[in-house]
């Protein structure tokens, strides 16, 4: 059984929604990692889960990547196992330096909170393995800070390496700046790390994962990782 | 004691979001002549270093480690001598 561990900071608070959808829905066995811990509990995938760690205070995520267990986290990933890290996840990544790149406020300076559609623009991944390219995913993101920027020289390697795994899209697959939630360069909603093991992406797949919640296109990314992590 | 005070803002080959929002506001409250706003934060830290080298070296550590993000800030910074503890 594929072992996950969702890591918790003060002022996480998407953590109990992706225990529940790992746990319960995706059959994973799921613990909680507090942010002071050093270990990871020997697990094979580790999420970073949204919320305000540490209020947000000074950057987002500029805090929580100070966290002992970032150290760990680092470790995971140096040995190429996966980590995820969803919205405030992805923005402590950004921090840690884990992946390329830094969040902006949001064009437009609003809070958005949507269902949006997500196209799939790399597959060579495991987090995405089992889709087809060009798939379309409809997930909500949550953020005031989501507006992903990169350097010109950053951008030309995330495109040549193919490491935009995810652009915000219209439900046919256009990327016009029109679907463009939060002003991000290129749509960007989820990018990779060189080694293509740490994804970070703005948008829940952990809220999309049942028909009550009005989409079930998550799941096939926490499926994508349980087919490509056996 | 040295005294550092540390102004940040966004590059400028970042976009402010925040900065042109309010200059928009400000523009619609009737002050046309104000044409650009980058809005930033600031930070006066108090560091124990006997010599003015170190103090700035240190600092300028801190600032590059924690207090900015070198991906879309940039920073100034000032330091006066003999500074006091207060509160």
């Amino acid at each position: 059984m594929l072992k996950a561990s969702v890591v918790v900071f003060p002022g996480s608070n998407c953590d109990t929604d992706c225990y529940h959808a790992l746990k319960d829905v995706m059959g994973m066995d799921v613990s909680y990692v507090w942010h002071k811990e050093r270990e990871l509990a020997g697990c094979d995938l580790v999420v970073i889960p949204g919320g305000f760690s540490y209020g947000d205070y000074l950057r987002t995520g500029a805090v929580a990547r100070f966290s002992p267990v970032m150290e760990s986290v680092r470790k995971h990933a140096a040995q190429g196992r996966p980590v995820i890290g969803i919205c405030n996840g992805f923005q402590i990544l950004l921090e840690a330096g884990l992946l390329p790149g830094a969040m902006l406020r949001n064009r437009g300076m609003n809070f958005v909170c949507k269902h949006v559609w997500l196209r799939v623009d790399d597959t060579n991944n495991l987090f995405t393995g089992s889709l087809d390219e060009g798939s379309l995913l409809n997930i909500p993101i949550a953020h005031g800070e989501g507006n992903y920027y990169c350097d010109a020289d950053t951008l030309k390697r995330l495109q040549n390496e193919s490491r935009i795994v995810f652009r915000y899209s219209s439900e046919e697959g256009s990327t016009l700046e029109e679907f463009n939630p939060n002003g991000s360069v290129e749509n960007i909603a989820g990018i990779l790390n060189e080694q293509r093991n740490v994804l970070g992406m703005m948008p829940h797949p952990e809220r999309a994962t049942e028909d009550l919640l009005g989409s079930r296109d998550g799941r096939r990314i926490w499926e994508s990782i349980l087919a490509q992590t056996r | 004691m040295y005294k550092a005070e540390i102004n940040v803002t966004l590059k400028k080959s970042v976009l402010d979001p925040q900065g042109q929002t309010v200059l928009h506001a400000l523009s619609s409250l009737g002050y046309q002549d104000a044409k650009a706003l980058r809005i930033g934060k600031y930070f006066e830290l108090i560091v124990d270093e006997k010599d003015r080298k170190t103090a700035e070296s240190r600092i300028r550590e801190m600032c590059d480690k924690v207090l900015i993000n070198p991906v879309i800030e940039e920073y100034s910074l000032q330091l006066t001598e003999n500074a006091v503890l207060r509160g």
